[in-house]
């Protein structure tokens, strides 16, 4: 994985300086609340509804198993023994204090880490496919360009100000796992008639209130011309996007506006004339960082064959590992969604352990996947048991993913001072209900917001649930159909909400009519798309 | 008016007042214009050569839109005074710096010494902007 130059770590250790500066200013007054929260935003600093809340990066979702083990550490001496991994591929600890905040920073400086644009209105956290590197099916490893990007979108003095938050994802794979299209600009590596390597760009994806599916305006970027094009993309939406409602300041608002010719003519135009400023880094630049992304030192003899004969070994295997590109390795998801838990929650202790078994199992890197899980993305075959069984002995060799367990949800009211409802007892009451029947209703996306701003994804889902105030009370909606994948669909709500109770009742009975009426091999969106909202109606509310 | 409080620049600042943009164009005596969020400072492009200073104006720091315009300005060649003007902040000098601008005349006086320690901040930048600063790619592959 990538490693810092003395220029990284430069600019790192410069903004923990920057930071404890600001930080030092707000303390004694010479910046005012107002002044100071776009500052502790763009370091990814909120205030909560309890206490501040510090968002960390894992650019693209990568780690190392120091990177994973400080993360452990900062839990325990910063925070009460937890850490929280969000859908953006990011670590968040939910009980900071202002002033300790400089020191955590510097903890983190020291392994090449930091909280930079993690919020704000500004470009964020570069997200990409977990599985990049070790997929069977990606063109090309995805990081590198993603990388790229990081650094570029760092600091940009010109795009610190947006309208509003900016997301870009990267993936080179035909399965999207990443979710691109649901991104402000979402590239796929892709490979032309020539066979060269480029960039396709989709603009204007995202969630929130006005959850829109990006187009793609460019087929291909060539890789020379990446950084420029990514420049004009923002300037277009710097310039113009809309500052009079924050509700409608996203990009995909400008696009939805313009419409998607006119915003790409403008881009085209920015485009043309910015190949002329010089501002695109050199190839080499490239290709100095493709070599931290090189394969590393498979065990080319390691044995294809794996002793599934403990049962509960093999129900884990068969629901949380993937193919990997590599004869004898795969890719081995550990689900943070234990029955009745925090999704995405982790001891310090658990982060450890997992730091240490990267290091030991898999060529020392993990990644953090946007559905809140964690991944050792190069797991020899061969050591594949004794990795389960130190998971299991920990909490974390629950066998539920992508099935009804494995729930996305937001922190909620439990946490954020933007939600209108609680998430987490939802996801726990749901993931207790229907612990028993998960492999019955077999691949199953259910992701649940506690506000319109959606950060749980509930859109996405192939049960999406969001939860709104409804004259003072939590209620809550039921959205179905939704997908973020290749084939990539909006849920539509199903009718009337329901209280916390009521809407467990509602995913049990809209998983009834799916069992009733699945045919040969059809999973739960696949009904759905078949027989249309109709029968799930009915059995909700007829 | 705010008075200028930082400038980097060493010919004699200009104190001619500045019209706006949709009136610039009408006065051929004009040497100065003050650039909005809302306005297009593609605009000014044609008349570069017969402008002296650009104010672009900060209504509220959370509003980005006056990066763009000092580096849409510097990319055409312009090369006279570009300040910033309004509600500008510690925290937004070096980054405007970058962008182009070259004279600072903030709403409110900021702390010389933090500002100093502002503009000071970034040995190496990450971007090529036309402020002419290196950036780190380009030293990682000299040519």
């Amino acid at each position: 994985m990538y490693k810092y130059d003395n220029y990284d770590q430069q600019m790192v250790d410069t903004r923990v300086e920057e930071f404890r500066d600001q930080v030092r200013r707000r303390l004694t007054g010479e910046l005012s609340e107002e002044q100071f929260r776009p500052l502790r935003l763009q370091n990814g600093l909120y205030l909560q509804l309890h206490a501040y809340m510090l968002r960390v990066a894992v650019p693209y979702g990568t780690l190392s198993s120091a990177q994973m083990r400080l993360l452990g550490d900062i839990a325990d001496k910063y925070d009460r023994g937890y850490g929280h991994f969000t859908t953006r591929q990011n670590i968040q600890y939910n009980w900071i204090k202002l002033e300790e905040t400089p020191d955590l920073l510097a903890d983190l400086a020291k392994v090449e880490m930091h909280a930079i644009q993690t919020s704000g209105n500004c470009i964020r956290n570069i997200s990409s496919d977990q599985y990049a590197g070790a997929a069977a099916d990606e063109i090309i490893d995805p990081r590198p360009y993603a990388e790229l990007l990081r650094q570029w979108s760092s600091f940009h003095p010109e795009f610190l100000t947006l309208p509003r938050k900016f997301k870009i994802c990267v993936i080179a794979s035909e399965t999207d796992r990443a979710a691109m299209r649901l991104h402000d600009i979402g590239i796929k590596m892709v490979r032309n008639a020539a066979g060269e390597i480029g960039a396709q760009f989709y603009v204007g994806g995202g969630m929130g209130r006005t959850p829109m599916i990006g187009p793609m305006i460019r087929e291909f970027v060539p890789l020379d011309q990446l950084i420029t094009y990514s420049e004009a993309c923002l300037r277009v939406y710097n310039r113009y996007g809309r500052r009079d409602n924050k509700y409608k300041a996203r990009i995909k608002i400008l696009v939805h506006e313009l419409g998607k010719e006119e915003y790409t003519r403008q881009v085209e135009e920015e485009f043309a004339h910015l190949m002329t400023q010089g501002i695109e880094p050199p190839i080499a630049e490239l290709e100095r960082i493709k070599i931290y992304f090189v394969d590393p030192a498979y065990d080319t003899a390691a044995s294809d064959e794996l002793d599934l004969s403990d049962p509960d070994f093999r129900l884990w295997v068969e629901r949380n590992t993937e193919g990997h590109k590599q004869a004898g390795y795969v890719i081995a998801t550990v689900s943070l969604k234990p029955v009745g838990g925090i999704p995405g929650d982790a001891s310090a202790d658990q982060i450890r352990l997992m730091a240490d078994l990267a290091r030991d199992y898999s060529f020392d890197e993990l990644r953090v996947t946007h559905a809140q899980n964690i991944v050792f993305p190069h797991v020899r075959k061969a050591d594949l048991y004794t990795v389960w069984q130190a998971l299991d002995a920990a909490d974390l060799g629950t066998p539920n993913l992508d099935t009804i367990g494995d729930i996305i949800a937001c922190p909620g009211l439990d946490y954020c001072s933007l939600a209108n409802a609680r998430s987490i007892p939802v996801a726990q009451k749901i993931s207790e209900r229907f612990a028993a029947k998960q492999e019955e209703i077999g691949e199953m996306k259910l992701k649940i917001s506690g506000c319109i701003n959606a950060c749980g994804h509930h859109h996405a889902g192939h049960i999406g649930i969001l939860g709104v105030d409804r004259k003072g009370k939590e209620n809550y909606q039921l959205l179905l159909g939704g997908s973020e994948g290749a084939d990539t669909s909006l849920g539509q709500i199903t009718g009337p909400g329901f209280d916390e109770d009521g809407i467990v009742n509602a995913v049990e009975k809209a998983t009834e009519v799916y069992l009733d009426k699945r045919e040969q091999g059809e999973r739960f969106l696949d009904t759905y798309r078949r027989i249309g909202m109709a029968p799930f109606k009915e059995a909700l509310y007829g | 008016m705010s008075d200028v409080q930082f400038r980097f620049r060493d010919d004699e600042p200009v104190s001619d007042p500045a019209v706006t943009v949709d009136s610039f164009a009408d006065q051929t005596n004009a040497t100065a214009v003050r650039v909005e969020p809302s306005d297009d400072a593609r605009e000014l492009l044609p008349y570069l050569d017969r402008l002296r200073l650009i104010e672009v104006n900060f209504p509220a720091f959370t509003d980005g839109r006056g990066y763009s315009s000092a580096r849409v300005l510097r990319e055409a060649g312009f090369d006279g005074e570009i300040r910033a003007v309004g509600e500008v902040t510690i925290d937004m000098l070096s980054h405007m710096r970058r962008c182009g601008f070259d004279a600072f005349a903030p709403e409110q006086s900021l702390n010389p010494a933090d500002a100093q320690a502002a503009f000071d901040r970034w040995s190496d930048v990450y971007q090529a902007t036309a402020d002419g600063r290196q950036p780190i790619w380009a030293k990682r592959h000299p040519v």
